[in-house]
Order: structure tokens, then sequence, then C-alpha cells
């Protein structure tokens, strides 16, 4: 409880930390988003796995992400995003070939504006008569095509539970629901937890949430009853392309390094890892990513801080205030006598 | 101007302006997914700013009670009592009820967890609670149980109970102000330092409102000057907040949240000006003044929250200031 580090800073030994003696390493999760080819096999397996009730069959207009985000009933989600942008130094090999995007720039330029500016982010894209350009002075098929073709990369990401070293949903539960296991990861007990939401506003990363029919606080447990009997959790299990990959958390790190590398010699200089770093807000993450862009592009706080961090000195403000509150109100009755 | 003009613009996209024509500012300062928020908003709802109003209340009427009983002024005592040990019942009934599970509000007293502001406050509630019940029965007994013994032992067990309810009362109004600023909540967060005098201000003003409501002005003297003191520490610390540097100021100083606020700075200023006018000879006047010092503290407190609601709920309350941190690092300054 009082060792050195216990809220905030970098900490070699989490479990240990909170009180497992002997345990086993800390486990944790790699995605290596530059392989994920976004076919969300992890989001189901993750459902079948952990009976997670439907949380809307939903389709969200954007992209061909339709979770959304993670939530008490999402513990897997994959981030979809296109950009206008080649992946490193890739060549599509379209370059002289007459073939371009399906629609013309005209076309590119409407859909492109309207879905900016369009109240449901383009979900109302269709129900008003949008401008083509027509008439136009150019002959139709006048051009190549390669004059409207544009560069463009998808990124695709599984999103988890961060697992973090310092964890804020797990320093504010107020009921020891939430607990640190033997492997350093973070778990929610279901008979304990009392639904008082505390957690969802004391995660950096917006990940745990209340389900609401239910009233109690979910989210990824890293397959728990999975790690006990020496499996490895049913996302990683059936990621096809080992973009999730499960392991010794000091291993994973390493091959991490090495990835990042090979990345960056390739020519994708624009790789970065997310929740890698020990000295981090959070202390380091437990599930750590490989990305291929800003954090915040995939919906990730660029640098979330625990915010345990500050406990110390808030109570020493609060401290202060009590101790005024309690001045005055002596002074109020001693200055004025018997008025 | 020009750069909040354009962080505004950056999340333009779906304001509630209606049709208002777009400028040609550029759109985004910052990146996000889709404009999608990162952070879950808090699941909490009214309840919590109700209780954060309730238990403030019943914490200074706390101070108010014991105050009065040292004194000798019975009227101020008995309703500052018995108006408290209500507002903690309220507040009682509004945290089990904001649970998600009601019937394991008992799960809460399984554990003492100094990391958690809530289990915190949950053990200086339940250190703050008997003294407040106890002094409050003594003040209500039916004259028939007021000569028997157990009426009698209640009786003078009351100054006792009221003094131990005052020592926590300090702890019951400020630990909610923590409570608020250790979640990733931007706004709270961000104002971790104004709150406690926010909250504390605004519990000393409601419960003097209380007391200029409902005691005789000649024993409301104490209430008159603490409504006074704690209005304008509410007022100063809550300013304070309004002009703190950063974006994430604009959670409090726009929308809904701002509107709260504002009326309630009029009201409390109000409830304070006539705590030292009007409210000294007449009645009605200290009952206007009393009442407008209560609704100036349930405004702050729904104004304060809803403020943190709202940057929740706007991906640039988090990425902007975390990216800005980032980039000062980079280039070798210290921010915060």
């Amino acid at each position: 409880m009082t060792a050195e580090n216990s809220f905030y800073g970098p900490l070699e030994d989490p479990a240990g930390d909170a009180g497992h003696r002997e345990h086993p390493p800390r486990m944790g999760f790699f995605t290596d988003t530059s392989v994920c080819i976004g076919c969300k096999a992890c989001e189901v397996a993750c459902k079948e796995w952990n009976g997670i009730p439907e949380d809307g069959i939903d389709l969200l207009g954007m992209s061909f992400d339709n979770t959304g985000m993670l939530g008490a009933s999402s513990w897997r989600h994959v981030a979809f995003i296109e950009q206008e942008r080649p992946l490193g130094r890739q060549d599509a090999g379209l370059a002289d070939l007459p073939v371009g995007p399906s629609s013309t720039e005209e076309a590119e330029e409407v859909v492109a504006d309207a879905l900016e500016v369009a109240r449901r982010g383009g979900g109302d894209l269709g129900t008003a008569p949008v401008d083509l350009g027509f008439p136009s002075f150019d002959l139709p098929g006048a051009g190549t095509g390669t004059e409207t073709r544009t560069q463009f990369r998808w990124l695709m990401s599984s999103d988890v539970c961060k697992h973090c070293t310092h964890a804020g949903c797990l320093d504010v539960c107020p009921t020891g629901a939430l607990f640190r296991t033997e492997f350093g990861t973070v778990v929610v007990q279901p008979d304990i937890c009392n639904g008082c939401g505390y957690c969802v506003s004391g995660c950096p990363y917006g990940v745990i949430d209340r389900r609401p029919d239910d009233g109690r606080a979910w989210k990824c447990t890293m397959c728990y009853d999975r790690l006990r009997d020496g499996l490895e959790p049913a996302c990683a299990k059936a990621c096809p392309t080992d973009s999730i990959q499960f392991g010794p958390l000091d291993e994973l790190r390493r091959n991490a390094d090495r990835r990042l590398a090979a990345l960056h010699e390739a020519g994708v200089t624009e790789a970065q890892l997310y929740g890698r770093d020990p000295e981090d807000g959070v202390g380091g993450d437990g599930a750590f990513f490989l990305l291929l862009d800003d954090p915040e592009v995939y919906g990730l706080p660029p640098d979330p801080v625990v915010p345990t961090r500050d406990l110390m000195s808030m109570w020493k403000h609060a401290g202060v205030a009590a101790s005024a509150l309690l001045a005055v109100s002596a002074a109020v009755f001693v200055r004025g006598g018997r008025r | 101007m020009s750069r909040d003009g354009a962080v505004r613009q950056g999340r333009g996209g779906r304001d509630d302006d209606g049709g208002r024509e777009r400028s040609m500012v550029p759109r985004a300062t910052f990146r996000s997914y889709y404009g999608r928020p990162v952070l879950k908003p808090p699941v909490w709802e009214w309840k919590i700013p109700a209780y954060l109003f309730t238990g403030g209340l019943s914490a200074g009427a706390a101070l108010l009670a014991a105050g009065a009983d040292l004194t000798d002024r019975p009227e101020l005592r008995r309703t500052a009592r018995v108006g408290g040990f209500a507002a903690l019942l309220a507040s009682m009934y509004l945290l089990v009820a904001d649970l998600g599970r009601p019937e394991r509000f008992h799960h809460m007293l399984r554990v003492a967890k100094p990391s958690s502001p809530m289990s915190v406050g949950t053990w200086i509630l339940v250190a703050y609670g008997p003294g407040s019940a106890l002094a409050a029965t003594a003040e209500v007994l039916p004259a028939a149980v007021r000569g028997t013994l157990p009426g009698r032992l209640l009786r003078l067990a009351a100054r006792p109970a009221g003094l131990s309810a005052a020592v926590f009362a300090p702890g019951v109004a400020s630990y909610t102000a923590v409570l608020l600023s250790q979640t990733a909540v931007p706004a709270w967060h961000d104002a971790r330092r104004e709150l406690p005098f926010v909250f504390t201000g605004s519990a000393a003003a409601s419960a003097a409102g209380l007391g200029m409501l409902t005691a005789p002005v000649a024993e409301a003297g104490p209430a008159r000057r603490l409504g006074a003191v704690g209005a304008a520490a509410e007022i100063v610390a809550s300013r304070l907040i309004d002009r703190r540097p950063g974006l994430v100021t604009q959670a409090y100083t726009t929308g809904r949240p701002h509107r709260l606020r504002k009326a309630s700075e009029y009201l409390t200023l109000g409830g304070a000006v006539t705590a030292l006018t009007l409210a000294r000879r007449s009645r009605v006047a200290a009952a206007v003044g009393g009442l407008a010092l209560m609704a100036g503290s349930v405004l702050q407190r729904f104004g304060t929250f809803e403020a943190g609601v709202t940057s929740t709920k706007d991906p640039a309350y988090v990425v902007e200031p975390q990216r800005r941190r980032l980039q000062a690092r980079e280039e070798g300054r210290d921010e915060e």
C-alpha cells in the first residue's frame, strides 16, 4: 500500500504490489495494428466466450466499424479508419494503369463535403439531391482516370482494456469489486460490484462502463478464467493474423521493440508504440499497441494520466478548505457575541 | 478568440446552432476518431449533484447547530439539527438510489480504501451520521417521552452527539470535491484545486440559508455572517475556475453549465447581500435571502456536475490538452 510508486510512476510488479506473493509473470496483450485486417474475429470470440449480451445492432454510418467504442458489452472493438495517405513507401502498383477510384472527382468531393457537415455524419446521404457537376464542358470519358486517383490506406486496430499498471478504475472502486489478479490484470467481480459507477469516470481511456439493464460495471477480464487454466484469451486465440499477441509482458515488449525497428527500417516511419512506456501517465499498459498514426486518430487519448496521481494534493486542498469551514463556523459565533 | 473560434469550429460539426453559416476557419485543430468521445460520460444522473447539495447542507447545518448549542440559541439549534438530519436522510436516499444495484449498498462497507474518495466518504458519513441522528431525535421528542429516563438520557447525549457531528461535518462538506476531482473527467480533474473551496463555501452558504429561513432574526446572526462568508468563498473560488487557462475551462464558461453557474452566482450574491442588510431586521427578507442562498448552492452543484459531463462528451477536451502537454514535453518545457 505504501510502497513507492504505488499510485503513480514506473512499477515493476503490480501483482506483487497488490499483495500477491507467489505469482506468475505479468501477462498482457500486444496488439500490432499493422497486421490487423479488420475481420472482427476478436470481437466475436470475446462475446462468445464471455457470454456478453448483444448491445444494439446499429449501423453507425461512418465506416465498417459499427461497434463504435468499447463498453460494458463490447470488450474488443475494431476501429476502422480510411485515410488519403499511402502506408509507408508502399506502392499500390496502380501508377500507370488507366484505373481510378470508382467515382468521379466531383462526386467524391460532394460526398466528402457532405460527410463532414452532415448532421448524422453521413447517415443521411442519399436523402437529398446532390450536385454531381453535370453538365460539363469536357466530353464524358475525356480523362484517363489517373488524374482522379488518390493514395489511400486503411487503418484497423483492435482496442481493448489496457490493464494499466496504475488503473484509475481499480483505485477508485469503493467496494473492492475491482481487483488486481496474480497475472497483473484488472478484473471486476460481478458478485461484489454494486454499480456505483465511479470506475466509469475513473478510467482515462473510457473503457469500463455500466450495463444499463444490469446495473453493474463490466470490462475485459483478459479471460481470467482461461488464464487460470493456462489458455490464451479468446480474442488472441481467434486472431488470424496474430495482430493480437498474448504472453508475458516482458516478452511482448521485446517483440514490439523488434517489430517497431523492422517497420521503421521498411520505411513505415509513422509506426509508434502506444502504452509500452513504463514511465507514462499510467505506468505503462498491460495491453499495448503498435499504431500507424497518432493515438487520437484511433480514439485513444494521446497522453492519459491516472487521476490517482494527484490524490495527496487533492486531499491537501480539501483539508485546507475543511479547516477553513470549521474556523469560519466558529468565528461567526464568537465575533458576534449574543446578537 | 481566433484560437478558441478555430477549436469550436473544429468540433462544430454537430453543434445545435442549426443552420448557422460555417466560416472558412480551418476546421480541425485536433484529430479524433470520427468526432466520437474518448471518455465515457459519468453514469451518475441528477441524484449525485442533488446529493452534493444535501450533503453540504447537512454538514453546514451540523456546524451551525453545534455553535447555536454552545452559545444558547435554542431555535437556531433546533432547526439546524432537524434540517441537517433531514438533509442527511435525503442524501442517504439519493446515494443508494443512484447505485446500479441499490440492494448492494452495504458492499461499500466491506472495505476501507484510502485510494478511493468514495470509500473514504462512506466512512466519513458513517462517522458523521449517528451524531446528527441523535441530536435531531432529541429535538423532536414528544413531550410524553421527554420526562422519562430514556428521554432525559437522550437529551443529555444531544450536545456530545451534535459536537461529534460537527467534528466530521467539514469532512462531509469537502470530500465530495475530491470525489469529483479524482476522475478522468477533464473539467473536474482540472478544477481539483478550486473545487474544495467551491463546495465548502457552497455548503456554508446553503446551511446559513436554512438558518435564515427557519430561525428567528434575533438568533440567526451567526447564520447571516456564515452565509456572507460562505457565499464569498463560493463565488471567488468558482470565478477562479472560470479563469483557469486552457481549453477545458470552456466546459464551465459555455452552454448550460455556464448558465446554471451564472444564475447560481446571482442568487448567492443576492442572498449574501440580503444577509448583511435587510435580513437583520425583517423575517421575510431573511427567508427570501435564505432561499436564494440555498437555490444558489443547488445551481452551483448542478452547474459543476454538468460541466464535467459536457467535458467527457467532446473529444476536444481530452485530446487537445493532452496533445499540448506532449508537445510541451517534446520541446523540453514543463507544463503541469
